[in-house]
């Protein structure tokens, strides 16, 4: 087995979105994504904070603090890009007219229930931004994430431990080692065995009953 | 004449009366009122509820106004970033309460408070502790639950342009916040980067209607 890097498990999921979708990517991990989305193919990423058709990182010294993406940084406008308040921004994620969004996440279950914003741990300053919406809202929700916590535990779970963000609504799941589909009726069904685990050993990760 | 253009940033907070709810535009420091939150703290009131999707970072802007001791209630969708220890600090001492709400759900209460709407049914954080205790309804086979309308005393906003009538139009994604909550408080103060001359503005470009302001304050770009 041959794990894939951060940088591997973007490109892998970045393949899978066709030309036309509209994009959302959380902040963090997710964002590397767009930097191996296919330059023959228009994408409309959009970001929470109120824009349609986001551009790259601008150029050293091009900064404009007022066009930032959902983790402040700085990034462009693309040709037919737009600008809309938050309300509306939201709109677009609640009423179902993103085609995809991609989050990180501390746990996903096999009946697809999704936990990413909170380790409940007491004292934790909490936090949770657009990942309730984008959960409930997106067509499909993609996760990107490390097959395994740094102690060896799978975050793929037959039930999450964590607070959860939603329920029943993640639709497939990129990691190091594989890329997992959810199916109705908490069937986890493994699409692309990125590492070469193997079935007995992807089962042994897991703990879980997969279907290939 | 109508003019709500006001000289100063004095007169633009004028009557802000303890125990105010206030809604603060901006995400992050994008489109933040960041002179009318220092000038508010100047202004003296205190006990106030605020309304911002962060909390602040460093020691100035909202920071700023937590560290004087002015917000007694913060609603807030992602209070905890890189830098927010102002924040971080007075609440794990409790010396300020926080009701966490996700971020559509924010800015959607705050649309319903202005649209005269009573609260409304969403997807949004059914199933986890954000909807503990809260109505659910179950739509088409769906669960729901109820969220409440946000009203608000006085709405602190930052615009690119303003006529004096008080037709807005933003910059870039410094838009986000400020038209909903232009339209949710008694009382909506404006910090423009520059003001024009009635007419200037295309009409089919306001987004923010002048009936939803009542006062706009010049203040130096780039400050």
């Amino acid at each position: 087995m041959k794990r894939i890097s951060r940088e591997q498990i973007a490109e892998r999921l970045a393949q899978d979105i066709p030309e036309g979708a509209t994009v959302n990517l959380g902040i963090g991990l997710p964002t590397q994504v767009a930097n191996y989305l296919p330059a023959d193919k228009e994408i409309f990423l959009q970001s929470e904070n109120g824009v349609l058709g986001m551009g790259p990182a601008p150029a050293p010294g091009e900064e404009d603090y007022d066009l930032v993406n959902a983790g402040k940084q700085p990034v462009t406008l693309l040709k037919g890009g737009s600008f809309f308040h938050h309300a509306d921004s939201f709109n677009m994620m609640r009423g179902g007219h993103l085609d995809i969004c991609v989050l990180g996440a501390f746990q996903v279950s096999r009946w697809g229930d999704l936990a990413n914003w909170s380790t409940g741990e007491p004292g934790a300053i909490p936090a949770v931004g657009g990942a309730m919406d984008l959960a409930a809202g997106a067509k499909d929700v993609y996760i990107m994430m490390e097959l395994q916590t740094k102690s060896g535990e799978s975050k793929l779970v037959e039930q999450c431990t964590y607070p959860l963000t939603g329920l029943k609504c993640v639709s497939r799941i990129y990691t190091d080692v594989a890329v997992f589909q959810i199916e109705p009726g908490g069937v986890v069904r493994v699409v692309d065995d990125v590492s070469g685990a193997g079935q007995d050993e992807l089962k042994r990760l897991t703990g879980l009953d997969l279907v290939f | 004449m109508i003019s709500k253009i006001v000289n100063d940033l004095e007169a633009a907070l004028a009557g802000v009366k303890d125990g105010s709810t206030v809604l603060l535009g901006g995400f992050g420091g994008a489109g933040q009122a960041h002179e009318l939150l220092q000038a508010l703290i100047d202004q003296g009131a205190r006990d106030l509820t605020i309304v911002s999707n962060n909390a602040g970072s460093g020691t100035t802007g909202i920071a700023a106004l937590l560290a004087a001791g002015k917000v007694r209630k913060i609603i807030c969708s992602f209070p905890r970033q890189a830098d927010s220890h102002v924040f971080d600090g007075l609440y794990r001492a409790g010396k300020v309460e926080l009701e966490l709400v996700p971020q559509g759900t924010l800015a959607e209460r705050i649309r319903a408070g202005g649209a005269g709407i009573g609260g409304f049914f969403t997807r949004t954080a059914v199933g986890t502790e954000l909807a503990a205790g809260k109505e659910i309804r179950n739509i088409d086979g769906e669960d729901y639950v109820f969220e409440s309308p946000i009203k608000a005393d006085v709405a602190l906003i930052k615009a690119h342009k303003a006529d004096r009538w008080g037709n807005l139009v933003y910059n870039k994604t410094a838009r986000n916040f400020g038209p909903i909550m232009a339209t949710a408080a008694k009382m909506t103060v404006v910090q423009v980067d520059e003001i024009v001359e009635l007419g200037e503005l295309d009409p089919e470009a306001i987004v923010t209607p002048s009936l939803y302001v009542h006062r706009v304050v010049r203040v130096n770009k780039k400050v």
